[in-house]
This record gives C-alpha cells, sequence and structure tokens, in this order.
C-alpha cells in the first residue's frame, strides 16, 4: 500500500489491536473505518484509571454500592450497620 | 437439675428428618464450681477471683473463674466424638485454643471441658476484627492433615438444625416461604441429606467460623487463636469461608474486608479456593446454605421476640429470595 499523499510505501503497525498504517516518507498516518473511535476508546480507559475491582459477587447477591456505597474509609463514627448485624457476626 | 422438656419433634425437610429436641436447658449446678476447681487445682483457697457467665444459650453454657474457662456442651453431644475434636486441638495449639484436659468431664449429663481464659474480639468494635488472623488461621486448619476417624465437620447439619428451627418455632411468619425455597434450591450435601461429592475435595475444617471464634491467648496481647470444636471435623473447606462471603454478598460486610479475608488466605495457601481467579463458583453454595441459615436463625428469634426483622436481617431475607428469582435478561 502506498500513501495517498506522497505515494512513499506504508508500513503496518499495530497497536492495541489497532491496525495503523503509517508512511515511511511523510509520516502521515491512516486509519480504517472505525479506528479513530478505537484508539479515543483506549485513551479514555488509560486517562481514567479503573477504580480498584470489586471482588465478583454471586447472582443472588445484594446490588453492591447501594448499602455501604458512600462509606469508604468510613469506619470511624458514622458507618452504619444494621443493629443485626454485629450479632450476625458473632454469632452461629 | 438436669434439661427437662417435652418429647422431642421431629420435622422432615425434603428427605432429612431432623430430631428437634425441646430443650429447656439449664446452666448445670456445680459448673462454677467445676471452673473454681479448675483454676485452682491444688485446692487452695480462692482469693476472690473474677467470675461470671460468658455464655448461657440451649446449645452451650461457658462460665468463667480467674483465667479459666469451662463449657457445658449441648445436651446429646456425642462424648467420643467430642473427645475426638478435643484431642485436634490439643495437637494444635499453633491454630485452635488448646483444652486444659483433653478429656471431658460430666456434670448432670452434661460434657463439660475447661479451658484457658482467651481475649475475644470486642463485639462493639466490630471495625476492629482480625480479618487477617481469621483466613490465615483458616488456611493452616485446612492444610493440616485431618487425623483418621474425625468426625464429619458439622456445618451442613447445623444449617439443617436452624431451618428446621424455623419451621417448628416461627411457622407462621412471612419469610419462611422465602427461606423454605431457597433452601430446597441447594444440593443435598448442603442440606445435609448426603455426603459432599468427593470432587468438592475435604480437609480439617472448624465448621462454624465467626468472629465471635476468635481469641487471643495468653489473654490480652497473645496471638489469635480459633475456639469452639463442637462442629469441627472433615468437609468442605469452602464452607468456613461462605460466613464472611454470605454477609458480604447480602451487602453487609464492606468490599475492603471481605477483600483482606480472601487475600489472606490465599496468601497462606488455604486450599479452599483456586489460587487466583474467581472464588464464587466453589463459594456459591455454602455461602447460599449460610444465609439461609443465619436468615432462618434471626427470623426465629425475632418471631419468638414478637419484633419486625431489621435492615440487616431483611437483607439476608431478601437475598435468599434472590436464589430462587426466575433470571431473565442480562445486567
Amino acid at each position: 500500500m502506498h500513501c495517498p499523499k506522497c505515494h512513499a510505501p506504508m508500513h503496518t503497525y499495530n497497536r492495541n489491536g489497532v491496525q495503523i498504517e503509517q508512511c515511511s516518507g511523510c509520516r502521515g498516518i491512516f486509519l480504517d473505518y472505525g479506528e479513530l473511535e478505537t484508539l479515543t476508546r483506549l485513551e479514555a480507559q488509560w486517562a481514567q484509571p479503573a477504580p480498584p475491582a470489586a471482588p465478583g459477587a454471586p447472582a443472588w447477591g445484594a446490588p453492591h454500592g447501594g448499602h455501604h456505597g458512600g462509606h469508604h474509609g468510613g469506619h470511624h463514627g458514622g458507618h452504619h450497620r444494621p443493629h443485626s448485624f454485629g450479632r450476625m457476626l458473632f454469632s452461629s | 437439675m438436669g434439661f427437662s422438656g417435652a418429647s422431642p419433634r421431629q420435622v422432615v425437610l425434603g428427605r432429612t428428618v431432623i430430631h428437634c429436641p425441646r430443650t429447656l436447658t439449664a446452666m448445670p449446678a456445680d459448673l462454677h464450681a467445676h471452673a473454681r476447681a479448675a483454676a485452682h487445682p491444688a485446692a487452695a483457697p480462692c482469693p476472690g477471683c473474677a467470675t461470671g457467665t460468658l455464655a448461657d444459650r440451649p446449645d452451650a453454657t461457658v462460665v468463667r473463674h480467674h483465667r479459666t474457662v469451662a463449657k457445658a456442651h449441648a445436651p446429646g453431644t456425642d462424648p467420643g466424638a467430642l473427645r475426638r475434636r478435643l484431642a485436634v486441638a490439643a495437637a494444635l495449639p499453633e491454630i485452635l485454643l488448646p483444652p486444659l484436659d483433653p478429656a471431658p468431664a460430666v456434670l448432670d449429663g452434661r460434657q463439660v471441658t475447661c479451658w484457658p481464659l482467651g481475649l475475644p474480639v470486642d463485639p462493639q468494635d466490630p471495625d476492629a476484627a482480625p480479618w487477617e488472623d481469621a483466613a490465615t488461621l483458616t488456611a493452616r486448619l485446612h492444610r493440616t492433615p485431618p487425623p483418621p476417624g474425625l468426625p464429619a465437620m458439622r456445618g451442613p447439619e447445623k444449617a439443617a438444625l436452624a431451618v428446621a428451627r424455623l419451621t417448628t418455632e416461627a411457622p407462621h411468619h412471612r419469610a419462611v416461604p422465602v427461606l423454605l425455597r431457597a433452601w430446597a434450591s441447594l444440593p443435598p450435601w448442603a442440606r445435609a441429606e448426603e455426603p459432599a461429592p468427593p470432587e468438592l475435595g475435604t480437609a480439617l475444617c472448624h465448621g462454624d467460623l465467626h468472629l465471635g471464634q476468635l481469641v487471643r491467648h495468653p489473654a490480652p496481647y497473645g496471638p489469635w487463636r480459633l475456639i469452639d470444636v463442637d462442629d469441627l471435623g472433615v468437609g468442605v473447606p469452602a464452607w468456613d469461608l461462605a460466613r464472611p462471603a454470605s454477609w458480604y454478598a447480602c451487602g453487609l460486610l464492606p468490599a475492603g474486608e471481605w477483600r483482606r479475608f480472601l487475600r489472606a488466605y490465599r496468601t497462606a495457601r488455604g486450599p479452599a479456593l483456586p489460587a487466583e481467579g474467581d472464588p464464587w463458583p466453589v463459594l456459591d453454595v455454602p455461602a447460599r446454605a449460610l444465609t439461609v441459615q443465619t436468615a432462618s436463625r434471626f427470623v426465629t428469634k425475632a418471631a419468638l421476640a414478637g419484633r419486625p426483622l431489621d435492615e440487616g436481617e431483611e437483607a439476608l431475607v431478601d437475598a435468599c429470595d434472590r436464589m430462587t428469582a426466575p433470571r431473565t435478561g442480562v445486567l
């Protein structure tokens, strides 16, 4: 394949699963349909690191984040636990 | 004074017949004296030691005299099985609190054992719970080969008992159909109806792990040890992880605590879980069983006290309801 602008040969690179053609003459980059969107998405993921993966939960589990979503680190004072949970922790 | 009461009642759950002795157990009259004798073996005069009743439940009475604790086990406890379980505790003092005497005494027909006093987790401060120690001790217990002749771990039996009590003592509570449906959805081994399939693996298990089963010994600064060998035995080791798993799944235990517990168990190379990856394929059945067990116990208590369920208890019942909900669509 040759560069549509300067007609120099283009080299193919693979970056994160995206095929990129770069011209060996003018260094111009050619993207196939949808690849710009893919790169933009990858960049957004990189810039915004994923929160620490919540450990998995079973299908019957409670919707997590609802019960104690706003209490990260807030263990001292104000941390809400149902009264029974204190007893559950310590009983058969 | 012994234990009195009506004749045992039978409850049929699935294919299991469970005997529910409606015992009005009383503390053996000599339990305090027994603890005192164990604390002062040379019959020295008691200098006015600290004493008290630490627990008085239908299944166990625990009293303290100075630094000695005496426990009267549940009526009907098999003496031979208890002796084998005590021998495990005596042989593993770096995991389990060792008994003062590996042979139980008998008082008023109840098996009685004596233990050194340990410092429990402060129930007023569950955030200080030693999750890593609990997980590490459990992993070490699971990695210990069980001695020949040790009875089965009683976890599934205890779950079945809790459900049986629910149906006899709170039969009309609105949560009963929900809990019985969830119970019926469990495989027979988790309902104590059949032995566990061999592919689930077996290990030396505690059988009733929760935060009340940890003490520092010697009190108050010694290392943490596991206590209460009544349900200890050979079984599916995931059962011991299933209570925190259930609390987490029901939205009661924050993800951070659950993650600490899991990580410590894996770091100590506990055999119940794959070294990495999703633990839920292994935890699912035992966590469901323990959710039904805990819900049954607390619904029974609430019904007997004539009080409504609180938020935590409702969370358990809701989780049981979701266990049998038809799954449609994708999340």
